[in-house]
């Protein structure tokens, strides 16, 4: 697979990303995965500034803009006309980021996942609203800060599940990847790009601005979330049952991921043991299905 | 509304509902995608649309939808790759749409949607009044009332017609009950004088893989302000282009509609102005006031945007007093349709006094001699204060 990329671009240098964008790397390889005949419906996020303003686009495949809440609607629409008119060789995608997944465009979703509408659902997750400027979401983990988190995420509001949300409507696929594994990143678009029906990936994006990274460190820091098992990558088989895609040898500490992002300095030691309990419990869970 | 010539083919006169007729009118527009959501009292629309896809009489995807910000979603994705698409809603329905109907305009989509009139709460109410849609005024959607069924099936017509050519979309209104749940004999033209009328849509831009473009980018504010100002010049320019649109309909169909009609007002003094179903009472009042010797008219606003300012200019003019009969207000203005025709007539000279008449809210029943009373207390009115019945 990973030999196999293509040299063709559809997210095209000049676009507005910031050095180190997790999200904007995560859709240049995700376009070379499903190519060019490929529609994005794109609601409000950092990708909508990211692919440029009138009258310039970084984007050579079609894009739509569309209002916030309504992106799984318009790609059903999107779709539903690509039908009527007899064009079935076009891959839909939804690109949003985690505000407009799990929170104010979800509802649009579980319609859409229960009508079973063809398309793909792409959710690139920087775990806060980073294109308003770092505020926080229904994806921003316990103990996180933001800017309206001073004090870091309470640690009783534990991160949504979107994959349970979403595999409860019993998608056509469902998986969660990051570009720092590219060729399960790759594998998985491979997979959701062939089905038809409702599909859906949840990808983790780090954010160096709002996440305070080094720039040159959000792969490295991308890798740790699946190393630590804060962010397994999982994948939803033929039985609807969810497996890891990728098993690290041995778990790393939680501590580790934590230290390289300013976000979790306010942690105490008591604080991050409470969370690495919780994550070593779903390690050992997912330890024992795959 | 006047019947003129034979129309030239046959149309079928048939008995049916308000709502039957808008999902005729559909029918014989060949929408590619349908978006809905239920709600009171637009349903029978959509119940009909339903059974209409199931017997394939209309070929095209009908999406059955979460709410009414999906449906008009829906609508703006189908739209955008291309397919002529349509949606129905009412009252809350259609508040809950707001985003997306700027988006519609601003994106220059052409759309066209109904919208049964109905009173948005607080408290709960469903009957028919026109604050959904008027508070809809300032999205960029042209807006054209009916007074009857008849009109609704030949509007939805005219709106795709017109919709397609300005690349603006167009809500056609029906009162919510009174005309969506009422029967009344109506002529349905056969499908092939209606593809001739309306030709199919050939959109300019799509989105098209093997031509890729990036639809309603961020713009930056000289742009931005530039594309605004191409809204307001095509919005300015849509009554002459529906007035096109009505002359060629009528040759074809044999009924002619005009943005704003009159009714008994060459010798009138007094003259109410009025839109929806609503003229139709008032018709009847004018016709008792005239046996009783009273110099009155009626004007039925059908087009409200653009605000068909010269039409209304023209028929006001050498007339004592304007009674508007409002179901809406805006709270601490009056009634809005009155606000409007008070700032279209500001600039002329002789312009007759405007009475603002809050008449209906929320279903209240208006009958012919409440509007007799209203025209046999015309001397003692003032102008000032809007009028509560």
């Amino acid at each position: 697979m990973l030999w196999n990329v293509t040299t063709a671009e559809y997210l095209r240098t000049g676009h507005m990303a910031c050095p180190g964008c997790g999200a904007s790397l995560s859709l240049r390889h995700a376009l070379k995965v499903l190519g060019e005949q490929t529609i994005v419906v794109l609601p409000a996020c950092c990708t909508s500034i990211i692919v440029g303003g009138q009258p310039t686009t970084a984007v050579s495949v079609p894009l739509l803009h569309v209002p916030f809440a309504t992106a799984a609607a318009c790609a059903s629409g999107v779709r539903r006309a690509l039908l009527a008119q007899g064009r079935r060789e076009v891959t839909v995608m939804v690109w949003a980021g985690d505000g407009g997944t799990f929170d104010i465009g979800l509802q649009a979703i579980s319609g859409a996942a229960e009508r079973h509408e063809d398309f793909l659902y792409v959710c690139y997750d920087n775990e806060a609203y980073m294109n308003t400027g770092i505020q926080r979401s229904s994806a921003t983990p316990q103990g996180a800060w933001t800017t309206t988190t001073p004090g870091g995420k309470e640690l009783e509001f534990e991160k949504k599940d979107i994959i349970a949300i979403v595999r409860a409507h019993r998608p056509s696929y469902l998986a969660t990847a990051t570009i720092a594994y590219p060729d399960d990143f790759r594998v998985k678009f491979e997979r959701a790009r062939q089905k038809s029906g409702f599909r859906f990936l949840h990808l983790l994006a780090a954010c160096p601005p709002g996440w305070k990274l080094d720039s040159s460190s959000s792969l490295e820091v991308t890798r740790l979330a699946v190393e630590t098992g804060i962010f397994p990558l999982l994948e939803q088989g033929d039985d609807h049952e969810l497996r890891l895609t990728y098993i690290p040898e041995s778990y790393q500490p939680l501590d580790d991921y934590f230290r390289l992002q300013g976000r979790y300095r306010g942690l105490t030691d008591e604080q991050i043991g409470f969370l690495q309990e919780q994550v070593s419990r779903r390690n050992q869970l997912f330890a024992g299905k795959s | 509304m006047q019947c003129e010539s034979k129309p030239r083919a046959a149309s079928s006169r048939e008995m049916m509902m308000g709502s039957d007729a808008v999902a005729h009118g559909v029918r014989l527009c060949r929408p590619q995608v349908i978006s809905a959501y239920p709600i009171t009292p637009q349903t029978h629309i959509i119940e009909t649309l339903s059974e209409m896809v199931d017997r394939g009489e209309i070929p095209c995807q009908f999406i059955k939808v979460e709410s009414e910000l999906s449906a008009i979603a829906a609508c703006l994705g189908s739209v955008s790759a291309g397919s002529r698409s349509f949606t129905a809603t009412s009252s809350q329905g259609l508040a809950m749409m707001h985003e997306v109907l700027h988006w519609f305009s601003g994106a220059r989509m052409p759309m066209v949607l109904v919208n049964a009139n109905r009173a948005l709460g607080a408290p709960w109410n469903i009957w028919c009044d026109q604050s959904d849609s008027l508070s809809q005024r300032d999205v960029g959607w042209v807006q054209i009332y009916c007074e009857t069924s008849q009109e609704a099936l030949d509007t939805i017509i005219q709106a795709y017609w017109l919709s397609e050519k300005i690349l603006l979309p167009v809500m056609v209104m029906i009162d919510g009950f009174i005309l969506s749940h009422t029967m009344e004999q109506l002529m349905v033209p056969p499908a092939a004088e209606v593809d001739a009328f309306l030709p199919p849509y050939r959109p300019r831009h799509f989105l098209d893989p093997d031509n890729p473009e990036t639809f309603s980018a961020a713009a930056f504010p000289d742009g931005f302000y530039e594309l605004k100002k191409n809204i307001t010049r095509t919005m300015e320019e849509a009554g002459d282009v529906l007035a096109d649109g009505c002359r060629q309909f009528a040759e074809r169909f044999g009924r002619r509609y005009e943005h704003v009609e009159a009714y008994c007002c060459e010798d009138a003094d007094t003259v109410f102005c009025c839109s929806g179903a609503l003229t139709g009472t008032v018709r009847v009042a004018v016709d008792q006031l005239r046996r009783d010797g009273h110099a009155v008219g009626l004007l039925k606003l059908r087009l409200f945007r653009p605000f068909p300012r010269r039409e209304l200019l023209r028929l006001v003019k050498g007339k004592k007093r304007l009674i508007v009969l409002n179901r809406a207000v805006s709270y601490g203005v009056g009634g809005t349709v009155s606000q409007e025709i008070r700032a279209a007539l500001f600039q002329e000279e002789n312009r007759p006094t405007v009475h603002d008449v809050i008449v209906s809210l929320g279903g209240k029943e208006v009958f012919p001699e409440m509007i007799e009373q209203i025209a046999r207390r015309a001397g003692e009115l003032s102008p000032m204060e809007s009028i509560w019945i």
